[in-house]
């Protein structure tokens, strides 16, 4: 057996993956799709979400965050793993303020998304109504909490990709929320419209302004094809 | 309010085939004379705080949710105001005939169903028929071919809303300076594989509904009849125009109010009034005051005030219209049908125009200027004349909206027109018929009002009439549904 190579199953399905590779790395690799919402494929991983739950073994991990390791058995696409997203999703959705059919990144949500793949079209949960901030401050871009789903792609992308620092996390719990290194708001920041971490939010919370519905309706990124399939069209090519 | 305690009063409630929630209240006294009717309507106002501190560009496709019946009217006026802020005064070709598309598709859609859902039960069945004939099933019933039309026409009017905004119900089309997609080839061609039938159709529906009015024309002229001033935006050229104009007022007989007002100016000419027993507000021409300035708006308003109309078979209509009070305004309110029907011909006439027009495959979509503050817009609405005017901050934030819908315009003539009806066949009677009370309904239907919760049951609401006496106390109640 090469060094070089694990093997291993994901849902019974033999995949073969370079040692220092993550489950979900491996996993887009081989064209299977895990559900997530804080990983970003040029980002570290944040292991914040907890959508990519895998059992490994029959134990539960991120996916995100897992290593590879040579005969494991992962287990992803079955229903009490899916029933535990779509969990996590309906939290997500009862937590913020999200108003979908009016929303500009409607259609392009990873989010929105996520609930159509796992079929949860109307959350059961209470709504909580919370109160939360949007900035507006920047001329270019605002930050509009009510959407934040607090995955922090924003503060690596920030860190790492742009060396910025320009967003944080504050508070802990239910208080937490997303936080710019300036006391007047995104207008004190350095953050540039042209900035890495403009492009990584999986809702529509961190935006650039003035870009709202530009794409029609139909030509939507996800109007056609679920979140996934874009991975999952890699298996179908190989 | 000592008019309540002197009379009786009759309820109405709710006004079955409105399209929503209303209820009519008809204050008799002693003698059993109409002393005051009401229609009351509960809308909700709440877009105007809701839109506080939403970004500009999502207005248009925020305030649309005001209506389930007529969203396209709300989704192109407030992107005409957002025109206004990004600056942009003249849109692309392509852009202004897309969204033109959009509203004579959304006319086409809005008319049809009024006509052949809502009123031509009335028409055909007679007022006082009973009410398990007197509604859509019946008319399918009595007539399936033109049930069959009026489904088919809804539909093209609905697909057509589909192809220009995205979705036939709450789509995204039109965009602050321009539209998001053009029409392609291919759903240009579907469409105008059947343009003519439509035309076709929409010239019948006419036909058949002037066949009704002129075989008793005295009564529907009288019918719920009263003065009123009209109020509606014409081209510069004093040409009907549904999608943009200038403010245009006249009086009943048919003196200019004022003429060529431009949108931003328009708080110096209308103002509106609270009543305390309404949720809505009660709009007027300034310089009339409260008393004298309310007007009519809508379909009969329209054609009353406009010149000409720049599609020939629409205009023959109307000279034909008009003829009837020598080219002044008619004042009766059951001609709102015929002029519904003149306009959706004019609709059906203008999409076949715009479908043949290359422009539709342009790709030049959106055009901006130098941004403003403030935005007022205006449109034709199915129902009316419709304003929405925004002003934004420097972080692009909306600090406040005002929209007039095209329902509160007609408020004080619905309230006209069930205290003429009362008056004129209420009167004296100690009896409350199905048949009368559905007269009022008639009328008030005739202004095709869209109350907030469309949740009409056609003909199947359960209708509530009280009489309450002088001291309150309920002597007669009937029930229906
Ligand atoms: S951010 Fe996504 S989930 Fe939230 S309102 Fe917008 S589309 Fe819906
Ligand atoms: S702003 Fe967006 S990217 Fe940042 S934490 Fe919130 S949801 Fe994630
Ligand atoms: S994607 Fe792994 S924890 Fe969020």
């Amino acid at each position: 057996m090469s060094t070089n190579v694990v093997t291993f199953t994901i849902d019974g399905v033999e995949i073969k993956s370079a040692p220092d590779k993550t489950i979900i790395q491996a996993a887009d690799d081989a064209g299977i799709y895990i559900p997530r919402l804080c990983y970003l494929k040029d980002l570290p991983p944040g292991g914040h979400c907890r959508v990519c739950t895998v059992k490994v073994n029959g134990r539960p991990v991120n996916s995100c965050t897992y290593p590879v390791a040579e005969g494991i058995v992962v287990e992803n696409d079955i229903e009490e793993l899916n029933s535990f997203r779509r969990n996590i999703i309906e939290m997500l959705f009862v937590e913020g303020n999200h108003f979908c059919p009016s929303c500009e990144v409607a259609g392009k949500c990873e989010l929105q998304a996520l609930a159509y793949r796992l079929g949860l079209l109307t959350p059961q949960m209470p709504y909580l109504y919370a109160q939360k901030e949007l900035d507006a401050t920047h001329p270019d871009v605002y930050l509009d909490r009510n959407r934040c789903v607090l995955c922090g792609r924003c503060v690596r992308a920030s860190i790492h990709l742009d060396k910025k620092n320009v967003f944080g996390f504050e508070n802990r719990g239910i208080n937490m929320k997303i936080s710019v290194n300036s006391n007047d708001g995104l207008q004190d920041t350095n953050l540039s419209k042209e900035d890495k971490a403009m492009s990584v939010c999986p809702t529509g919370c961190l935006v650039v302004k003035r870009q709202g519905y530009l794409t029609p309706v139909g030509k939507r990124l996800y109007d056609k094809k679920p979140i996934g399939s874009e991975i999952e069209t890699k298996k179908v090519k190989s | 309010m000592s008019t309540k305690t002197a009379g009786r009063k009759i309820v109405i409630n709710p006004v079955t085939r409105v399209e929503g929630h209303g209820k009519v209240t008809i204050l008799l006294d002693e003698k059993g004379n109409v002393q005051q009717s009401r229609f009351h309507i509960i809308e909700f106002r709440g877009f105007e705080r809701f839109v506080q501190g939403r970004f500009y560009w999502e207005a248009p496709t925020i305030v649309q949710r005001l209506c389930g019946i007529c969203p396209v009217s709300h989704h192109l006026c407030a992107a005409k105001a957002t025109d206004m802020i990004v600056g942009a005064k003249t849109l692309t070709p392509t852009a202004e005939k897309m969204r033109r598309l959009m509203h004579y598709g959304q006319t086409l859609q809005s008319h049809a169903l009024h006509f052949f859902h809502l009123c031509s039960p009335d028409l055909l069945f007679g007022f006082d028929a009973p009410v398990e004939q007197r509604n859509v099933i019946g008319v399918i019933k009595a007539d399936p071919e033109t049930a069959k039309k009026a489904v088919l026409l809804r539909k093209y009017g609905q697909e057509i809303i589909k192809a220009t905004a995205g979705k036939k119900v709450h789509g995204t089309g039109a965009i602050p300076g321009g539209i998001n997609k053009n029409l392609s080839k291919e759903e240009r061609d579907v469409f105008l594989k059947d343009i003519d039938t439509i035309l076709q159709w929409s010239v019948e529906a006419l036909e058949l509904c002037k066949k009704i009015v002129k075989e008793k024309l005295d009564f529907f002229l009288k019918f719920g009849a009263f003065d009123s001033n009209h109020l509606s935006i014409v081209r510069k050229d004093g040409c009907l125009d549904l999608y943009d104009g200038l403010l245009r007022a006249k009086t009943a007989d048919g003196k200019i109010i004022f003429d060529m007002v431009k949108p931003e100016d328009y708080l110096d000419y209308i103002a509106e009034e609270v009543r305390p027993w309404s949720y809505m507000k009660f709009p007027f021409i300034r310089s009339l005051g409260k008393e004298k300035g309310w007007y009519r708006v809508g379909p009969l308003a329209r054609i009353n005030n406009c010149d000409f109309i720049d599609t020939p078979l629409a205009e023959k209509e109307r000279q034909e219209l008009m003829s009837l009070s020598g080219g002044k305004p008619i004042n009766a309110s059951m001609v709102y049908h015929w002029t519904r029907l003149i306009e959706m011909l004019h609709s059906a006439e203008k999409i076949k125009i715009l479908l043949n027009d290359p422009d539709l495959q342009g790709t030049n979509l959106i055009t901006q200027g130098t941004k403003q503050k403030r935005g007022v817009a205006w449109i034709e609405a199915p129902r009316g004349t419709l304003f929405h005017h925004y002003e934004i901050n420097d972080n692009d934030q909306i600090v406040l909206a005002n929209l007039i819908v095209s329902t509160t315009n007609n408020n004080e003539p619905m309230n006209q027109v069930v205290n003429v009806l009362a008056k004129d066949y209420l009167q004296g009677k100690s009896e409350i018929t199905e048949g009368l009370l559905n007269t009022i309904e008639v009328g008030i239907r005739a202004y095709d009002p869209c109350l907030s919760c469309a949740t009409h049951a056609l003909g199947q609401m359960p209708l509530q009439v009280q009489i309450v006496d002088h001291k309150g106390e309920l002597v007669h109640e009937l029930i229906r549904g």
